[in-house]
């Protein structure tokens, strides 16, 4: 049996099984003369049959999927001849590699017949096993249906039942999301682990330079790459930094008119236009960094008699804090705006003006939901990488000079695993490194902006 | 004796929109006595109350006729400038809105807008009267530095009359104060609006007839943005002039 048209029997079974718990429901139903009905309407107890149904089926199905190449592999191992193990040249699991990779249809000349064989009795294997699981899911799956639809009765209650399936398929889901966080987290774990059983902790998180070459031969020069990610750290820094100087000013203000000057109809025009800042492709502001702002400032900065690199921390920094300053204004704006205008009120019965509102009651009411905006666009611009690798490069300066090169974790994680790499090189594995190092900083970001963000949201409530 | 009259309006017409929310007012209000404001929800009492200080300005679709006159000042003349309006009339809302700040900076923060206070003892001192004559002194003088939305409902509502009458106004508005308070709260404010009654002008919003009886000097009754009746507190209760009054007060209307 195939996939499509095990697809097609089971969906036809589907449909048949919840026909049939509802008809069955609807007869007892009929069936009961005297007093009451089932306690249930009859579609729950279709329902209720129907998940019998999924319920085995998907769970044998994920075990398969989960444990098909374990079970293969054993049958495979038991049927190769042992004058092929012997004769072939290499360790065993690279001849089961061999016989999986060859097509008995299109063979290579020269192959070995025994190999040949070998790979036939593979693919039939596969498809084998694949109609087996198939027909059992079904059988099994009908099975458990039909069982359940005994418990029919005026005893049973399906439609709790089938609230109990919901709640689980919701908690399943949930967990599906935060089961994925923990796996991404233990395998940058793994890897970082192995990077520093070549690399000492220390020397990378303290080192001064970064140079994360390593030997192709031996006897290369300079053969051992230096891993200090310090000029990494601060080269984030700095283009985080120059960001913050453009976005936080300009959101916030920009933020404060919109909340509390602009008219009504100029504030539903300004916000979506705000908004369209941040949906631009990063890969257009890099463009725009590194063709039109960079350039820029080099000309103007040399007309001032200093010297600037082409590629600058100052571009790139500038561009991202462009790029944030949506974040900043529309989450401070709503922060703004929610300060409950019995406080506005309160200071202009006062005799306050407009501008000593905002700045002795509004500003420091909302002060906890911008300082949260601006810890979440913080963590937005250290995670940034496309403009940087524009307009910054990838050489790993160790500067606070905001004119020069610099380079960002993102950006290094990018050139470590961008081309043919070993895997088990420790320039590769430094990428690992690097990138727990960037979740755990944007984590501790995070939850201390949600932190304040809750904080803020007790207040009013 | 002559009652000397603080606040008078004439010919108050008020719109929001298109709707006219209150017609040819004519009100004048007694200086260092209480009046209440009283008529059923949506009538144009706070409305009207909110024009005495002009804080409907900020309301973009409100418009406003006619004079009120504030020691014989027009408030609504086009050259005065209502922030400064506004110290001289103070307000007290609904809902208690003491500011996210603590106590002594909710009180002083009227005094250091307008530069009331020369030096720091001056302020501490500004802001210890202020208290006592709320009635708070004594229940907060402990904890002065911790923020003003620690404090109970009532509290928070003698806070923001402290509030108001930190920068010494000469009126203080009050629009249902007691509205959000439990029996002993509003008992303790309305005996502050008797105590306070004796330096200021107060008018005071109400849906509590019992307290326009207890606490008002005179009591003018407003019914679909106009005003019916106005008069002697005890005159409206004992022996309204008007028909629609006595539905009112006696329950039929309202």
């Amino acid at each position: 049996m195939g996939f499509w048209s095990f697809l097609i029997i089971f969906c036809f079974l589907s449909f048949y099984i919840h026909w049939y718990g509802t008809t069955k429901a609807l007869k007892i139903n009929e069936d009961i003369t005297k007093g009451s009905k089932l306690p249930s309407l009859p579609s729950y107890y279709g329902t209720y049959s129907l998940l019998w149904l999924l319920l085995p089926s998907s769970i044998i199905l994920i075990c398969w999927f989960f444990f098909k190449p374990y079970i293969i592999d054993i049958f495979l191992k038991e049927s190769i001849p042992l004058s092929l193990v012997d004769n072939f040249k290499g360790n065993p699991s690279m001849l089961m590699d061999t016989i999986k990779a060859t097509n008995p249809e299109k063979i290579f000349p020269g192959t070995n017949p025994l190999i040949i064989d070998s790979a036939a009795y593979y693919q039939t294997l596969t498809t084998n096993s694949d109609s087996y699981v198939f027909l059992l899911v079904l059988v099994v799956g009908l099975i458990s249906s039909l069982v359940s639809l005994r418990k029919v009765s005026t005893f049973f209650r399906a439609r709790q039942a089938v609230e109990k399936a919901n709640i689980n398929l919701l908690i399943f889901c949930s967990v599906i999301a935060i089961i994925t966080t923990i796996g991404i987290v233990f395998s940058l774990i793994f890897e970082a682990v192995r990077f520093f059983e070549r690399v000492p902790f220390f020397d990378f998180l303290f080192g001064l330079a970064w140079s994360p070459q390593t030997a192709i031969r031996e006897d290369q020069i300079a053969s051992q790459g230096s891993f200090g990610a310090i000029p990494i750290f601060t080269g984030t820094l700095l283009i985080t930094l120059v960001a913050m100087a453009v976005a936080i000013p300009v959101g916030l203000l920009s933020a404060i008119y919109l909340a509390e000057y602009a008219r009504p109809t100029v504030r539903k025009t300004f916000k979506p236009i705000l908004e369209i800042l941040a949906g631009v492709p990063t890969v257009v502001y890099g463009f725009f960094a590194a063709i039109t702002v960079g350039p820029f400032l080099k000309d103007f900065v040399s007309s001032l008699g200093l010297s600037m690199a082409s590629e600058s921390a100052l571009a790139a920094g500038g561009v991202m804090g462009i790029m944030i300053i949506p974040f900043i204004s529309s989450l401070s704006d709503d922060v703004i705006t929610s300060v409950p205008t019995s406080l506005r009120d309160g200071s202009y019965a006062m005799g306050a003006t407009k501008s000593e509102t905002i700045k002795k009651v509004i500003l420091p009411a909302a002060l906890p939901g911008i300082v949260g905006a601006i810890l979440l666009a913080i963590s937005r611009a250290i995670g940034e990488t496309m403009i940087v690798v524009m307009a910054a490069g990838i050489a790993a300066n160790l500067t606070a000079n905001p004119l020069e090169a610099v380079t960002t974790v993102t950006v290094q994680i990018v050139t470590l695993l961008v081309g043919d790499q070993e895997f088990d090189s420790a320039k590769t594995l430094a990428a690992f490194a690097l990138g727990i190092t960037l979740f755990f900083v944007t984590l501790l970001l995070n939850l201390y902006a949600l932190k304040i963000v809750q904080k803020y949201r007790e207040r009013y409530e | 004796m002559k009652e000397t009259v603080k606040i008078k309006s004439k010919k108050l017409n008020v719109f929001y929109g298109e709707k006219k929310a209150l017609s040819n007012i004519n009100l004048e209000i007694p200086e260092r006595k209480v009046t209440s404001l009283i008529g059923p929800s949506g009538c144009g009492k706070s409305t009207f109350l909110r024009c005495l200080n002009r804080m409907n300005d900020s309301i973009e679709i409100c418009k406003v006729e006619g004079q009120i006159f504030v020691d014989e000042q027009n408030i609504y003349e086009k050259n005065l400038d209502p922030v400064l309006l506004r110290a001289r009339i103070g307000m007290v809302f609904q809902k208690p809105n003491p500011f996210p700040k603590s106590i002594f900076e909710n009180v002083a923060y009227g005094p250091k807008i307008h530069g009331l206070a020369n030096s720091g003892d001056e302020l501490n001192n500004l802001v210890e009267v202020s208290l006592k004559k709320a009635g708070l002194y004594d229940e907060v003088k402990d904890r002065i530095d911790e923020p003003g939305t620690s404090l109970s409902g009532g509290q928070q509502q003698r806070l923001c009359i402290a509030r108001a009458i930190a920068v010494s106004p000469e009126v203080i508005l009050m629009d249902e104060p007691c509205s959000a308070l439990d029996p002993i709260a509003t008992a303790k404010i309305e005996e502050l609006i008797d105590e306070l009654s004796k330096n200021y002008t107060i008018v005071i919003v109400t849906h509590s007839m019992q307290q326009a009886a207890r606490v008002s000097n005179q009591t003018a009754f407003f019914h679909m943005g106009s005003l019916i009746e106005v008069g002697k507190t005890e005159d409206v209760f004992s022996m309204p002039k008007e028909k629609k009054t006595q539905d009112y007060i006696t329950g039929k209307i309202g």
